[in-house]
């Protein structure tokens, strides 16, 4: 029976943690993630995981003890946010090339500046070709499920990739959401042990992790972390799928909420596919075949998936949770629209750039995006503002 | 498990390890260095009074000495050819010069 609970994004995040009760965890504190590594130092002090926890001096030690541990043969965690996971990036991709499958919750939050502390993606855009899986989640229960099938699928041994999960800062890290969790044993069970094939402290067998890598090899050590990366769409389906077995929580590439029949469709990452769900069944309510397709795997991105998926509708509208500042599309509108050039879907799509900075995202602003849609008569304003103050 | 490496230039990428990891202990052996050499560091026996100052200076090990602890000649597959044992002779024994190749 699995045990109904009241928990805020960060307590699931670190009440899952404690569950999987990794060997080493080393984090510093960074708003909005804070309590990740609070939580659990807590767990530690009363004796119920057997990690070793480490406070390191910044977020460039926190990934750099966690590479060190998981070369060691251990099962190594951390948390951040924003400015952290920006003074970690060097790092980061020392994780993902050295294929060390290190597990790491992303509460995302707006990088400076000016001074932001609040949700938006722009932590994870930044990082977003660093060679880490990304899975977003919308809700505190999908970001505890994540948590629960990371491991597996990061450790697979045709994967072998660092995975992120990753949800809105303070709209779900410090909002008490109900949810439902699993009991330790079948966690543990289901998640297993980490029997890596190699390790530095395998006295038997003498490792080099991270040499130099000059011309004649990187390009083919790149080649293998993308094949990782197209191995791990199969690992996820896979898991996500024991994982429904196990708990009747169905999980996917992306979810489609009235997708299949819908004409104007709405794409979009974490908390706002809340709002905007509310938002379609308003819709649906005065006849209008309103649908979301939300992301949950970023990384590896389905792109040919997707695609395929708003084939059907009349005229799409991404949603970018970060500033666009570049003169063209945000990172979510340009992977969706090159998947359907790939396919050769020829779909009207627009892009807007809304919630920067925890600016809040109300059902009015999607109904407008909606309207936007029905009354879209040709691409000559493909990248828009929502909720914009202007003159 | 020990898997014998078998990697060079022309390796593939179903070839390679995962991340580049070396299976292998003490293996710079086969990693030969010598042709980074600039400047050739030559050694005169004749002067050489066997003090024993050049081979602690060695970055590289590339001055072999044998269980009488006398040195022998370069060992110029990993000798990088830095000319600091030329500067701590007292007896000029080591003389470097223009590498030609």
């Amino acid at each position: 029976m699995s045990i109904r609970e009241r928990l805020s994004g960060n307590e699931a995040t670190a009440f899952a943690m404690k569950q999987i009760n990794p060997d080493v965890v080393a984090a510093f504190p960074i708003t909005p993630s804070t309590e990740i590594p609070q939580y659990f130092s807590t767990y530690v002090a009363n004796g119920q995981v057997d990690t070793e926890f480490v406070a390191v001096e910044g977020e460039h030690s926190a990934m750099a003890a966690c590479i060190g541990a998981e070369a060691a043969g251990g099962r190594a965690m951390t948390a951040t946010s924003s400015q952290g996971l920006a003074y970690m990036w060097e790092m980061v991709q020392i994780a993902s090339s050295s294929r060390l499958p290190i597990v790491m919750p992303l509460i995302n939050r707006a990088i400076s500046g000016p001074l932001n502390i609040h949700c938006d993606h722009t932590d994870a855009m930044a990082s977003r070709d660093c060679g880490w899986i990304m899975l977003f989640s919308e809700d505190n229960q999908e970001a505890y499920d994540n948590m629960i099938m990371a491991h597996r699928i990061a450790e697979h041994k045709d994967v072998m990739l660092p995975l992120m999960v990753c949800q809105d800062g303070f709209i779900t890290s410090h909002s008490i959401e109900n949810i439902e969790l699993i009991e330790d044993d079948i966690v543990k069970e289901f998640v297993g042990t980490y029997k890596p094939a190699h390790y530095l402290l395998n006295k038997k067998e003498p490792i080099a992790v991270g040499p130099m890598d000059l011309q004649p090899y990187l390009t083919e050590h790149k080649k293998q972390q993308a094949v990782a990366m197209e191995n791990a769409k199969i690992v996820i389906k896979e898991v996500s799928e024991d994982f429904e077995k196990m708990t009747g929580r169905k999980y996917d590439f992306f979810e489609g909420y009235k997708l299949e029949d819908a004409e104007y469709v709405i794409v979009c990452m974490n908390s706002t596919a809340g709002t905007v769900k509310e938002t379609i069944d308003k819709l649906r309510e005065l006849g209008v075949k309103a649908g979301l397709l939300k992301i949950r795997m970023f990384r590896p991105f389905p792109g040919e998936e997707i695609a395929k998926a708003l084939s059907n509708a009349k005229s799409v509208a991404v949603l970018d949770r970060v500033p666009l500042v570049s003169a063209t599309g945000g990172p979510l509108y340009e992977d969706v629209v090159s998947g359907m050039f790939v396919e050769g879907i020829n779909v009207p799509t627009i892009n807007y750039t809304y919630g920067v900075g925890g600016r809040d995202v109300t059902v009015e602003q999607i109904e407008k995006v909606y309207a936007d849609l029905q009354g879209l008569k040709d691409m000559k304003e493909p990248y828009r503002f929502l909720g914009l103050k202007s003159k | 498990m020990i898997i014998i490496m078998n990697i060079n230039k022309d390796s593939t990428w179903e070839e390679l390890t995962p991340g580049g990891t070396i299976y292998d202990a003490g293996n710079a052996r086969e990693f030969k260095t010598g042709d980074w050499r600039s400047a050739k560091p030559v050694f005169n026996s004749d002067l050489c009074k066997q003090c024993g100052l050049c081979f602690p200076v060695c970055p590289d090990d590339a001055i072999p000495v044998g269980k009488d602890m006398a040195r022998g000649d370069f060992n110029y597959d990993y000798c990088k050819g830095c000319g600091v044992c030329a500067k701590v002779c007292p007896f000029k024994a080591i003389t470097m010069e223009e590498e030609e190749k």
